[in-house]
């Protein structure tokens, strides 16, 4: 289960938006062994292609020791598919390089649906997990209606694979 | 002489979970063989079977991509750090045409890292 709050999925759409239809890719740091995605780090796709994102080695040595000073990790590594759909490539598969990670995958491919998927990739296996996006902004006590899957504070997505 | 190597999450299992771990040699060709010899396999996820660097494997000596070094000739010197990151990449193409067009796109995207990409106006 990945637990991340709305005004960072905003804003990671609105990133995998704006590079549409190039591939647009990021990380969001958190405390060091939170589990929890906190710093929002758009990144530059050095690639510059619709089918392929790579963070360039200089961009990806200052952000990682950046976030090492702090105390976080990359929680959460998100990229777009602008064509296809929100799962993880072969490609994806063979490079992903931190076990630890949320994968989070984002299709632009339809430009008035908002498309995510949360994956872990360890070891070439793929497991797809819930997305429970928390709205900080709503407060929890409010009197509110909600709908059957949905709190006051949070909209869980719900997937095949948990 | 020392040279201390910082092991992402991927390849601690070949380091006993050690974050950090202390080798030798002249150049990192030599440190990596060094560090194989304690860390059986290591060597092997970081350098391809025809003997370089794996494209999608990002090493520095302190600041500087060993790429812009000389890559496994990269000199090194006593009390240098040398780090080791797993390249952030991927994307919808199939892998097989990935590596196809890996030689030539990519190659030039990793020459080209130092600086901001020409095309950056777009």
């Amino acid at each position: 289960m990945l637990s991340i709050d709305r005004s960072i999925i905003d804003a990671i759409v609105a990133h995998a938006r704006r590079d549409h239809p190039d591939e647009a890719c990021g990380v969001v740091a958190g405390p060091a062994g939170s589990d929890t995605p906190t710093r929002h780090i758009p990144l530059e796709n050095a690639a510059r292609s619709t089918t392929f994102y790579l963070i360039d080695s200089m961009e990806h040595l200052r952000v990682w020791r950046e976030m090492d000073d702090r105390d976080e990790e990359a929680v959460v590594i998100y990229h777009s598919h602008t064509a296809t759909e929100a799962y993880p490539s072969r490609t994806d598969i063979t490079l992903a390089g931190e076990p630890g990670a949320h994968y989070l995958l984002v299709s632009t491919r339809e430009p008035d649906t908002e498309e995510i998927r949360s994956f872990r990739i360890v070891d070439g296996v793929v497991t797809e997990e819930p997305v429970r996006i928390v709205d900080a902004a709503v407060d929890p006590h409010a009197v509110q209606s909600y709908k059957f899957g949905q709190s006051p504070t949070a909209v869980d997505y719900e997937c095949s694979g948990a | 002489m020392a040279i201390e190597v910082r092991i992402p999450t991927i390849l601690r299992s070949y380091t006993g979970g050690a974050k950090v771990v202390e080798g030798s040699g002249d150049n990192l060709g030599e440190l990596l063989a060094d560090l194989d010899s304690r860390h059986g396999g290591l060597k092997g996820r970081l350098v391809t079977e025809a003997g370089a660097l794996h494209r999608f494997v990002n090493v520095y000596v302190n600041d500087e991509d060993v790429r812009f070094l000389g890559a496994l000739d990269a000199k090194l010197n006593d009390g240098d750090s040398v780090t080791i990151l797993p390249a952030v990449a991927g994307g919808a193409f199939g892998f097989a045409a990935a590596a196809a067009i890996g030689t030539h796109k990519l190659a030039a995207a990793t020459a080209e890292s130092g600086q901001p990409a020409p095309d950056a106006a777009r």
